[in-house]
């Protein structure tokens, strides 16, 4: 084999687990050994023995399966589970060998694993093997209870790996790993180590994957989210990279008319629309006036509750108004009720993928979906929550989710969470003042539709659910009574500013009145003065017309030729003078 | 305290029948075949049957007797069948097994 050149280029063998043959970009190293390190329940069996049931399925390799820990029956059996149709490999492709050294063999004196691989060599030879599994080898060396002869039996393992151009994976328990450093040159030794992580959040398990070293190629080196699927051990946020779901501008009404308007005509189709709040807010109403409108419309629609049974569900709604029972009894609402704290994330959603499959619907209320999400702190059960809701969306299903949130931004890690995956967010809080407890909507965010920036409140009576207006004064939002007082208040300063114009206008009048009562008097006065200014004009124009008449009369008298002309132009400018003073 | 067990039991000791597996010329396997003969010379002169298996030349006979590591050491007769493994240098351990029952 090339693994024999000094300096061979790595060469890589496809595990088939999905999400680590990307990350890992081609799988395990071909002819080299990889250490799977981990705690005890983090799936190191599981990953080993996937990776040995692909290279069968797919490549036609054939393997080996060298049991230290569990008996073979015993791991068959707990790979029963998965899909892999084991029996039918373990006859031509699969050989499992029980390494379990029974209770009541006693030690002397050191062993080692010299005839061992002589055995899984010959064995490899006859079904032309080319891929190995040691599993908890740990269990065998530590008997060994010499750290020199364990490093021993390890290097020979890898050696013989090399020598035997098989790809190899050695399983190893983290505990061995912790707090000694007794394992560590397990590390430096192999070419590709993986670590499994095992934590509890909350109750509830979570299992990890990272590569810490992957000699001579390139890794991703952050750690994973891993879930157990029917199919075996996957990286889940290693969903499909390419999003393709046929999209619609269909609206469908969100069954409150007013905010089926405040989102230009309702829900789109196929869309995942979440509903937070606080307890309380009304938030299963408003997923319940959704299935209500849904099955009127005659669609088929799964209810999926969690903490609550079918018939307090109905019961709460009647009391707002909303008749879930008729829907029931024509068999287009499904109502599903299940726990929050079951086992495990994934299971829950894997229910819930059977309910779906099993109902049809084309109209989901899931309340709440942080009853699953308060473990959606963990990117495992966002990942799993955005699968689902992946496979929703691919199925065209219009999705409700209620999610308890006091804040919006309380909880970051969910509120992201949930945001991203959430096509239209409402967000339902109380505002308390004045001694009082009311609902606001509001709407977060719409993608592909405008959408009402109004904070409205949430009217619930028994005759049904409404939003209002909500004020805004004195840098202050009006709901309730408060809101009932404003409008009051409202009404009457309205009433109190049309008196006062009434009032002003009158006045103005009034002093219009004055004023062209005033106008009048000048006007009056005016005629008179200028009649006056006449009467002067008159008189003193006839004046100087007697003047230059005398002497006129005197000159002729005289027979003065000479000065007539003079005496001629002197009298034009006089009169002249005067006109003058009567145009003024 | 084994070996008063194992004087009392001497005498009506039935046959011994051991077989050991080794590993070629591996330093263990080559140990074991010395300890194991020294011992049975010692407390089982002319009274035991000690058969080698070479596991590389062996492997089905070595899978089939369920063996994982080398050397190994079966006690066949008398019944039970018991196992020791390793080079067989605690003699004490090797003892208390061939009589345990």
């Amino acid at each position: 084999m090339k693994s024999k050149s000094p300096h061979p280029p790595v060469t890589k063998v496809l595990t088939g687990i999905e999400g680590f043959d990307e990350i890992t970009d081609g799988g395990l190293p071909r002819a080299r050994s990889t250490l799977v390190i981990g705690g005890p329940g983090c799936g190191k069996t599981v990953f080993a023995l996937q990776s040995l049931v692909n290279g069968a399925h797919r490549a036609k390799e054939a393997g080996i399966f060298v049991a230290f820990e569990e008996s073979t029956a015993q791991i068959i059996a707990n790979a029963a589970t998965f899909g892999w149709d084991l029996p039918a490999l373990i006859k031509k492709k699969l050989f499992f060998m029980d390494a379990q050294l029974s209770p009541d063999v006693v030690k002397s004196g050191e062993f080692d694993l010299v005839g061992m691989l002589a055995m899984i060599r010959a064995k490899a030879t006859e079904l032309q093997a080319t891929r190995i599994v040691f599993d908890g080898i740990d269990v065998l060396l530590g008997l060994l209870d010499d750290p020199v002869a364990e490093r021993r039996e390890l290097y020979r393992i890898r050696d013989w790996l090399i020598e035997t151009g098989l790809t190899g994976i050695i399983t190893q328990k983290a505990a061995a790993l912790e707090g000694s450093h007794r394992y560590n040159y397990l590390q430096f030794m192999v070419d590709c180590v993986v670590v499994l992580r095992h934590q509890v959040i909350d109750g509830s398990a979570f299992r990890n994957l990272r590569v810490m070293k992957y000699r001579g190629s390139g890794f991703a080196a952050d750690e994973f989210p891993i879930t157990l699927t029917a199919d075996g051990l996957r990286l889940t946020n290693r969903g499909p990279t390419e999003l393709t779901y046929d999209v619609t501008d269909e609206r469908i009404s969100s069954g409150l008319p007013r905010l089926d308007h405040m989102l230009h005509g309702g829900y789109h189709r196929g869309s995942n629309v979440l509903i937070s709040g606080a307890p309380g807010t009304a938030k299963s109403t408003l997923a319940g006036l959704f299935a209500d409108a849904a099955c009127t419309r005659g669609e088929r629609t799964l209810y999926v509750s969690f903490d609550e049974g079918p018939a307090q569900i109905v019961r709460n709604l009647r009391s707002v108004g909303i008749q879930l029972a008729p829907h029931q009894k024509s068999g287009l609402l499904k109502l599903y009720s299940t726990r929050t704290r079951g086992p495990n994330v994934e299971d829950q959603f894997g229910e819930l993928r059977a309910q779906v499959r099993t109902h049809r619907p084309t109209c989901l209320v899931i309340d709440p979906l942080s009853a699953l999400s308060t473990k959606m702190a963990h990117l495992a059960s966002a990942d799993a929550a955005q699968q689902f809701l992946d496979f929703l969306k691919a199925e065209g299903i219009t999705v409700v989710n209620t999610s308890l949130m006091d804040g919006l931004s309380t909880d970051e890690a969910t509120a992201t969470g949930i945001s991203t995956i959430a096509d239209t967010w409402i967000h339902l809080s109380y505002v308390v003042q004045d001694g009082e407890r009311n609902r606001a909507l509001t709407i977060v965010k719409s993608r592909g539709t405008g959408h009402s920036n109004q904070v409205r409140e949430l009217k619930l009576a028994d005759d049904g659910v409404t939003l209002a207006d909500v004020f805004v004064a004195q840098g202050k939002v009006l709901m309730g009574v408060a809101r009932w007082e404003w409008e009051q208040d409202e009404r009457a300063t309205k009433k109190r500013a049309q008196v006062a114009a009434e009032l002003k206008r009158l006045q103005l009048q009034l002093s219009q009145a004055e004023a062209a009562a005033r106008l009048q008097v000048i006007k009056t006065e005016m005629e008179a003065r200028t009649a006056e200014i006449e009467v002067l004009a008159l008189a003193t124009g006839t004046a100087s017309r007697l003047v230059a008449t005398d002497r006129e009369v005197l000159r002729t008298m005289r027979h003065a030729d000479d000065e007539v002309a003079v005496a001629k132009n002197a009298a034009g400018k006089k009169v002249a003078s005067i006109d003058r003073g009567r145009a003024v | 305290m084994g070996k008063v067990i194992k004087k009392k039991r001497k005498k009506p000791a039935p046959a011994l029948v051991l077989r050991l597996y080794v590993a070629g010329n591996a330093p263990n396997s080559v140990r074991a075949i010395t300890n194991a003969r020294a011992i049975c010379d010692e407390h089982y002169p002319a009274r035991y049957v000690l058969e080698i298996v070479d596991l590389i030349e062996h492997p089905d006979t070595a899978m089939a007797d369920g063996i994982i590591v080398t050397p190994t050491l079966l006690k066949l007769q008398p019944q039970p069948v018991r196992r020791v493994v390793g080079n067989l240098d605690d003699t004490a351990q090797v003892l208390l097994t061939l009589v345990a029952t």
